[in-house]
Parts: C-alpha cells; structure tokens; sequence
C-alpha cells in the first residue's frame, strides 16, 4: 500500500488547517488521527452505519467514505463546531435534556444529519426526519427520544419557545385507570 | 466526643420521603460531554510514541497449528513488534470454571476469527500489511457446527475439559414431585421451540489502549463493561501483582453484554506494552467485533406443562440445548439462566429443568442484554398463548389468575419481592384496547401479549468471595463540591447519572457539584461492573450509604455551630438547616467548613452486599437477586397473509421499575429494549454456513457486516407507547429496580403471538421471517398444522436430577440426593467454594 503523503488545506469548522496525511487516508481518519477531532467516531468504516456523518458543504456525507485528499476548498463541520460560544446548538441541548445520547457514540453523526436536516426544512414532518436519518444506526435508544428531541429543537430554532416535548417522552403515558384512582 | 454539643448528636439526619431530584427528569451528568463530542472513548486515546496493533485471525474454524512464520512480516518497513501464544501461556476466561482462552492460541485453533499472532507497527496501515504477510499453517479438524454435531461427534473435543465429549455443560435439576405435578393436570402441553443467536452489535468497536508507567507497572484502558474481571484476567496472563495494574473502562459506546468478558485484543495489547515499553492501541473492525461476539446462544427448547382446565398450571418440564460457541465464556451461567427465571412470574409449583450447552467452532456465545433468560421466556410465553387459546381462556386472563405472589419464594428457591406484573399486564390491557381487540380483528390483524421478569443484579459475584459487590468513596472538603469514586462503568445506560443524584438526594446539593471519578481499579472502590442490571441497585446502595455516612459528619460539624441536634438537621437546596427553623442555618459549603474543622480530611466509604438467598442446592447460585423487575407488552401486528410479509403498528410496554431515579433515563431503557427485542423477533441473526468443500469447507460467518447482520433503522421503529409502574423494592435504592434488560424479555413472545391473532398460524422461533408466515399458512391450508418450527429436541441421556424438594413441600433450599445425582452442577471451582466456606466458619 502506498504510503506516499500529501499536504493540503482543510476548512475544518470555518477554520483553515494545513493538515499532511496519506494520501489514501479517509476525511474520518484525518480528523481523528491528524487534527485530534475525536468526535466524529465510526462504527464500521466501510459506509454502513452513519456513525462518521459529518457535513460537506452543507451536506452530511460518511467521512469514512470521503478521500481527505478531495476535501480541499471545501467547507467541512463537525460535532465540535456546534456549540455557539459556550452554549449547547438546540439540537444539542435537546438531545441532552431528552437522554437522545445514551451512550452518544452514534450521537454526533445524527447530530449533523439533523442539523443539514434543519437547514433545508424548519418544520419537517416526523415522516420527513425519519428519512433523512435512516441512514445513522443506533442501538441504544430505540430512536424515539432522538425523533422527539429534533422536533423540540427544530421548534426552538424557529422561534417557538413554547414548545415542549410531550410530557410522554420523559414520564411515560398516563396508566390507564392509575388516575382514576390516584383521585 | 467531650465536645459535642449536644449527648444525641452522633445520630444524622433521616432522608426525607419529599425527594428533591429522584423521580425527576434531569439531564444526565455526562449529557453535554456525549452531544459535543468530549466525550474520551477509548479508541480516542492517543499517547506521545503509540503503536498499533492488530491480530492474525484463524482463517479455519478447528484445527491444531502446524507451524507460524513471522520471518516476512518481522522484515516489513514499521514494524516493532510481534507476540505469538507462547508468550502468554496461561489461560483465562471470566467464570473460574472455564478458564479455556488464551490471549494468542498456542497449539490449537477453534473458530474463524480465533486470534493467533499479534502484530505492532509505527501506525496501523503497517500492522495490517504485517498481519497480511505472516503464515500460519494449519492442520484441519473435524468442525462441529450446530448442538446435534456436538452431540453426535465427542471425539475430537474442542476443548479436553467440559462434562462429557463436546458438551461443556449438562445439567438437570427437579424442584418437588413433577410427576405427582403432571398427574394432577387435566391436559398436557408440549412444544419445541428455537431462538436463533444474535449479536449486541454495540455502534462502538471494542479499543483498547495500554501503556507502561515503570518496567512493571501498566494502565490499560479499555472499552469494557467488567474493569474488575479485566483486571483479573490481566494479574493472572500478566503475571503482575494487581496492584501494578491499573484498568480504566472507559465509557462504552454500547455494550449489552458484549464487553463483559475479558478479552484477548486487551491481554496482548498490555503484553505488547509491557514487551516495547511503548503505549499500544488496538480498535477492532467491525468484522473482528462479530468474530469477539459473546452473543445470545441459539438454544433449541422442549417446555412441557402440566395444566388443569381452568389453566392453572401445575408441573414444567424444560429441556433447553445451547450452542455455545468455541469456548466457555460465561456460558456456565447462561445454561443456568435458560431455566432460573421461569418460576418468578407465575406459580410453578414444581418444575424440572435440563440443559445441555454445546461446544461448536463458532465465535463464542455469552451474555446479551437478558442473559440466557429470553430464549425460554419467548418459549414459555408462546406456549402459555396456546394454552389459553386451547383452553379458551384470555392469555391476560390466563396469566394474571395464577401471579406469583409479592414477598414469597419460588420453587427453586428464589425470593421475590416486590411483584409489579399485575399492574403491568392491567396497564397495556387497557391501553392497547385488548378485550375489543384482541380475536375479535380482521385477518391480518392481531395484538399478542407476553410477560417477562428480570435480575437487579446477580446475587452472587462471578468468583466465589465475601467482599462487597459494588462500594462507593466520597471526598468532601472546603471547596463545598463532593468527589465520588466508584468502580462502576458508564455503558450508555446512565449509571453515573444514578450514583450522582442519588448523592445529592441525600446531601441536598446540586449536582453539579459533583465530581465523578468512575470504572479505575487504581483509584475507585470496587464494583464488579455493568452487567446483569446491577449497577442502580448496587452501586446505589453503596451510594446512599456512602452519602447518609458524609450527611452525619457534615450534621455533627452544623449541628455545633447552629446548636441544633444533627438529626433535626436538613440538608437541601444546598443548605444545611433545622427542619422546624429553615431559616437557620448554613449553606452546604459552611457545614463542611464545620465538619472539616472539627474532624479533619473527611471522606466517607459506604459498600453493597446482596442479601443471601434461601437457596442451598449446587446451582442455586444463578438466578437469585435483591429485586425482580416485571414487563408486560401488547404488540399489534399486521400481515400480509398472501406473502407472509409483516409490520409491527404498535407496542404497548409497561415495566415495574420499582422507583423511577430519573424518568427520562428510564424511558431510554424501555424504548431501547422495545427496540432491542424487536430487532431480534424479526430480522437480528448471528448464523453461518459452510463453504463448498472445494473453497475449503469452511464455517464461515455468514455475514460478519453491519449491511447484512440486519437491525432496525429509525424506519423500522413504531410508536410506543411505555407505562412505567412503581412498585418499590425493599431492597432498591428508594425503592429502584432494574429497567436495562427486562422491557426486552416479552417483545420476541408478543410479536410470535400478534402474527398468531393476525393470520392464525404459529411461528415458533425467532427471527420471524416473511417466508415462515407463509410456510406455515400453506401447510395449514394442505390440512397440516399451521405452524413453522423445530420439530424434535434431541435425545439426551440427563440422568437423574438433582432433587430439591419446594418450600410448599416442606423443604430447606437443599438437594436430598447429592451423591446421586446423575450430572454435576454448580458454577464456581470446588478450590473457590471450598475457600469461600472456610472464610465463613
């Protein structure tokens, strides 16, 4: 294999970073293992679970999959370009306070599909959302919480501070007959 | 004590019943660091001069090593170092009983993916091509590859220890008269059924990372559930004191189970530090992660039950065949787990139970999430449906007439306390619509229920010792903020959320104004890790005790300043003030103040052990816990009789969690196992195939790749509707029992009973794919039964059972026949029990 390096400029979370790799080196390898961006993590490597998901442009792509070599002049984020200043992005704040990120290792790849989500459509339907990330496994959570925290905080971006998830979400449904009871 | 202010003082505070924090919705401790990305997984660990590693895997599934030539792979450009089996001659495994691996196989190899060499390099590209170019020859054996082969085929033997030829374990055991039980029946009940093996699957591949401190001390970081048995394993292949070894388990990017057992990617990467003096990292791919597997065992069923015509049931018979895989892992314990549970939900007043676990040369089975116990629910659970729909009694009905009752023991001698699953099964009863529903839909649509109980923790820890399970040290000082150092591991399930709140419950701080130090063998308390749904329960109660002990010396040290007797103290909202004056008083920081300057550097410990439990017969160590939880689910499904092709529309869980810590963390578990168990009732399956003879005759994992090892997406995932039901533990931290593992048990029955109310044939296995829908409604449609599943369960000699008479029958938790017994059971090493027992007297 070849182990002939290359030196390029990449736009890593609006910053520019003079980066030497590989040159068959995937964008997930050179962002973990030459820039120390270890939030962005993988789960197979070979384009199949949407753990890598990171946005080019914009739009999520499986870093995985990327040649770092063809990232050149284009604008790449990741999870650790989210926050604003020190405060949590909505959809991070959200999938917090909702449990969304169990044990979070799939959770920066949805994260940024959610987020290129939000930038195209601020009130996609629960249909729409599921779409769009059906390509990012997770194994923990059973995919409720992280559906219900990206409506919470496509409504908090809108605007819409009186939204709240459903009381459901976190306490579970009302048991049926218990109140009857309880009064 | 002359200074005491007043003669009652050494008495604390007493934990209010208004909780401030526990039962409600707060955001999980290590919530923002999981949305950022800080997070430190361990595969994001990286040292000044690391090397990486990676291991030569068996390309044959059985077969003695003829010889190993590294010569090529030695000479290749980055390469530092190379380890082959000899280097490590001791054998491990995490049941004292089955210490059967080697950190590198010496003589002999047992499935594809058994590691064979290991390989260091400047950076990993270097490692894999050296992994390419090394050679080993192989010398093929016969392959045993399914329980009937191992059966069949005792010579050779995969392993040369185990009860007889290539089964590993044999086990039969009887609990009162069961034919006395059978001849009370009005109608005999039989059915075989299957549970195919499936995989955790965790988003996270296994990382460790291992780096030497002094020419004899090492720290290993890892992505383990079990820090402590790592450590264990690591003294004894090491050949350390344990105290030179230092385990950190760093938060786990999924486990349920699969990164319980101590594993050889973690042994040889420490071996390969300790040899290059360097740190040392290895991330498995995705393919060797199948090949780790310690996954759900394929077990084949026969449950048999004696029933009277108003469905009381009266005996069980249950014979359950375990493939195990290529060694023992904890299989032991996961033979047992296929029959412990049975009795726990409803009276079975006798029962008798026989198991084989098989060795095959296949990727070793283990824990998953429900450990052993939801094959023979999913078959206790469907036959129950057939029994109820022959007998022409509702299966809620059916279940709900003959509960087990709350604070009672079992016939096998296990004692239940709190018993949720009344309330349970009434809940989704009611909420799925159930008594219109239920037989009364069109074809093609069906609701199906089923029940399911499980541990708060194991009773018993893996070797047999009498220290604390789990134990929890606080710091506190000046500063006002409490250091809390416990062994236990953050898998996802929200463990260190637990500890911490239940800490500031009872100091009445925020808590944010905690400082966890977890899962470090060097420098936290011991907990034996996350597994069996122990960590709530134990580490909790370690935790109250821990946290109650801080409460008394901080009241002692407020109680002088504010002159108020300690006990009338209350700590809360970050304050330390009398209960009948809340306005005096200090805030938590000036308490600690006080206590700090009458008592010194303060520090509390507080430790867990379960109760003991009444029974007393060899293998009655598996299946005791402190607290049972109960789940019951309704599933509504609707197929497509003319292609056999099915959706789930909803699910209705409710789960008995004892007390809600954090209502929000346990809904992640209810709707994590819904999903969970419906991954494995429709599609999740680990299997293997032959090749052709030609291309080698290999068994080869048929599909070692998350495209193909199918799971369900967000597309997949339908509504749920979760009731979580508080029926308080005495034995629970406030009351709190387990929820990471039960909610899965009753989703594979209640999905194989809703295709039954939809299209009325049986599928008595899982997965339940189209084409067995379809198979069965045709046979049903030739005049044959309509059904698709196994058809016999082998013949197996069990010989004569271990007889343990019930605590209905007067007995004392004992076997009566010892001597003769026909198999030997019992999960710990006779050396260990004997030891454990002289510790005693």
């Amino acid at each position: 294999m070849s182990q002939q390096s290359t030196t390029r400029t990449l736009r890593v979370n609006g910053e520019p970073q003079q980066v030497a790799f590989a040159v068959h080196h995937s964008l997930l390898e050179v962002l973990r293992e030459e820039l120390g961006l270890t939030g962005t993590k993988h789960g197979c490597e070979l384009g199949e679970c949407g753990t890598c998901t990171v946005l080019i442009d914009g739009k999520p792509v499986l870093s995985c999959l990327e040649l770092a070599a063809e990232c050149e002049g284009r604008s790449i984020e990741t999870v650790e370009g989210m926050m604003q200043g020190n405060q949590l992005h909505p959809l991070q704040s959200c999938f917090a306070d909702l449990g969304a990120a169990q044990c979070g290792y799939c959770t920066p790849g949805i994260l940024l599909a959610a987020q290129a989500l939000l930038a195209e459509n601020d009130s996609p339907t629960r249909d729409q959302i599921v779409e769009a990330l059906s390509g990012n496994l997770c194994r923990c959570t059973g995919y409720h919480k992280i559906l219900e925290a990206i409506e919470w905080a496509a409504a908090r971006l809108r605007g819409d501070d009186q939204y709240q998830p459903p009381n459901s979400a976190i306490y579970g449904d009302p048991v049926p007959g218990k109140q009857a009871k309880d009064v | 004590m002359s200074d005491a202010v007043h003669p009652d003082d050494e008495e604390g505070p007493v934990t209010s019943d208004q909780l401030r924090l526990i039962g409600t919705p707060f955001r999980r401790v290590d919530g923002r660091a999981k949305v950022t990305g800080q997070t430190r997984f361990a595969d994001d660990l990286s040292f000044p001069r690391m090397v990486h590693m990676k291991l030569v895997r068996s390309t044959v599934p059985h077969a003695n090593i003829v010889s190993i030539d590294t010569s090529k792979a030695s000479a290749m450009a980055g390469v530092v170092g190379l380890l082959t089996g000899e280097s490590m001659p001791d054998p491990f495994g995490i049941l004292p009983v089955s210490q059967d691996e080697h950190a590198l196989c010496i003589d002999k190899v047992r499935f594809v993916g058994d590691p064979v060499v290991a390989v260091a390099a400047l950076t990993e590209d270097q490692a894999h091509e050296a992994a390419l170019a090394v050679e080993v020859e192989y010398q093929p054996l016969e392959t045993i590859a399914t329980v009937e082969e191992a059966i069949a085929t005792p010579e050779p033997r995969i392993h040369d220890y185990g009860d007889e030829g290539n089964l590993h374990k044999k086990l039969s055991m009887e609990f009162g008269d069961v034919d006395a039980g059978f001849e009370e029946a009005d109608q005999i009940f039989e059915d075989v059924m299957y549970f195919e093996g499936n995989t955790h699957l965790p988003m996270e591949q296994h990382a460790t990372v291992a780096l030497t401190e002094e020419t004899d001390r090492i720290t290993v970081y890892s992505s383990t559930q079990t820090p402590h048995y790592l450590h264990r394993s690591l003294a004894k292949v090491l050949g350390l004191p344990a105290a030179r070894i230092r385990v950190i388990a760093c938060p786990n990017g999924g486990g349920f189970g699969g990164k319980s057992d101590p594993f050889n990617h973690e042994i040889c990467a420490a071996k390969m530090a300790l040899t290059l003096g360097r740190p040392v990292k290895i991330c498995l791919t995705r393919e060797e992660v199948f090949y780790c597997h310690r996954g759900r065992h394929p077990v084949l069923m026969k449950i048999r039950t004696g029933v009277k015509k108003d469905g009381t049931l009266t005996a069980q018979h249950l014979q359950t065949a375990l493939d195990g895989g290529a060694y023992g892992s904890y299989g032991v314990a996961s033979t047992y787990y296929t029959g412990a549970l049975q009795t726990v939900t409803y009276d079975l007043p006798k029962y008798r139970f026989e198991s084989i676990r098989a060795f095959t040369n296949k990727p070793p089975c283990g824990p998953k999430r429900g450990h052993g116990t939801p094959q023979p629910r999913f078959a206790f659970e469907v036959h129950l449906d057939k029994i109820a729909h022959q007998l022409a009694i509702d299966p809620a009905q059916l279940r709900l007439q003959q509960l087990v009752a709350a604070d009672s023991v079992t016939s096998n001698w296990l004692k239940v306390g709190s018993m949720g699953l009344g309330k349970c099964i009434e809940a989704v009863v009611e909420g799925s619509g159930w008594n219109q529903r239920h037989g009364k839909m069109p074809e093609g649509r069906g609701l199906g229920l089923a029940c399911g109980s499980y541990l708060s923790g194991a009773g018993l820890p893996i070797y047999w010792n009498h220290m604390p399970q789990s134990g929890v040290q606080l710091q506190l000082d000046r500063s006002g903020g409490v250091a809390l150092f416990c062994g236990e591991t953050e898998i996802g399930q929200g463990s260190d959320s637990v500890i911490a709140a239940i800490t500031a419950e009872i100091l009445g701080i925020d808590l944010k104004d905690i400082r966890l130090c977890v899962a470090d063998t060097d420098l936290t308390p011991v907990d034996l890790g996350s597994y069996s749904s122990r960590v709530t329960l134990m580490a909790g109660n370690a935790a109250i005790e821990a946290a109650e002990r801080a409460r008394t010396l901080v009241a002692r040290g407020a109680a002088k300043k504010l002159d108020v007797p300690a006990r009338e103290l209350v700590f809360a909202e970050g304050r330390v003030f009398h209960g009948e004056n809340p306005e005096h008083g200090l805030s938590f920081q000036e308490a600690v103040i006080e206590a700090e300057s009458r008592f010194g550097t303060l520090g509390t410990t507080g430790s867990y052990t379960p109760p003991r439990s009444p029974g007393r017969y060899r293998g009655a160590g598996v299946g005791p816990s402190p607290a049972y939880s109960y789940s019951a689910a309704v599933v509504e499904a609707e197929v497509d009789p003319a292609t056999g092709i099915y959706r789930i529309e909803h699910v209705w869980m409710a789960h008995d969690v004892g007390k809600c810590i954090n209502p929000a963390l346990v809904m992640g578990q209810i709707e994590g196992s819904v999903y969970m168990g419906l991954g494995e009732a429709m599609m999740e399956e680990q299997v293997f195939r032959r090749l052709p003879k030609k291309r080698s005759g290999a068994l080869v994992h048929k599909h070692p790749s998350m495209l193909e090892y199918k799971s369900p997406t967000f597309a997949e995932m339908p509504p749920v509707t979760s009731y979580i039901i508080e029926d308080p533990d005495p034995n629970g931290p406030f009351g709190a029992k387990e929820v990471g593992q039960g909610p899965l048990l009753p989703m594979m029955p209640a999905v194989a009973n809703a295709i039954f109310d939809a299209v009325g044939v049986r599928v008595d296995q899982v997965p339940i794919a189209p084409h067995m829908i379809r198979q069965a409604i045709e046979a049903r449609e030739k005049g044959k039964p309509g059904r698709f599943g196994p058809k016999s369960f082998p013949e197996i000699e069990f010989g004569v059972p271990l007889k343990v008479p019930t605590p209905a029958e007067g007995g004392d938790g004992k076997a009566t026949n010892v001597d003769d017994a026909g198999v030997r059971s019992g999960t710990g090493t006779m050396t260990e029990r004997k030891d454990a027992v002289k510790g005693e007297n």
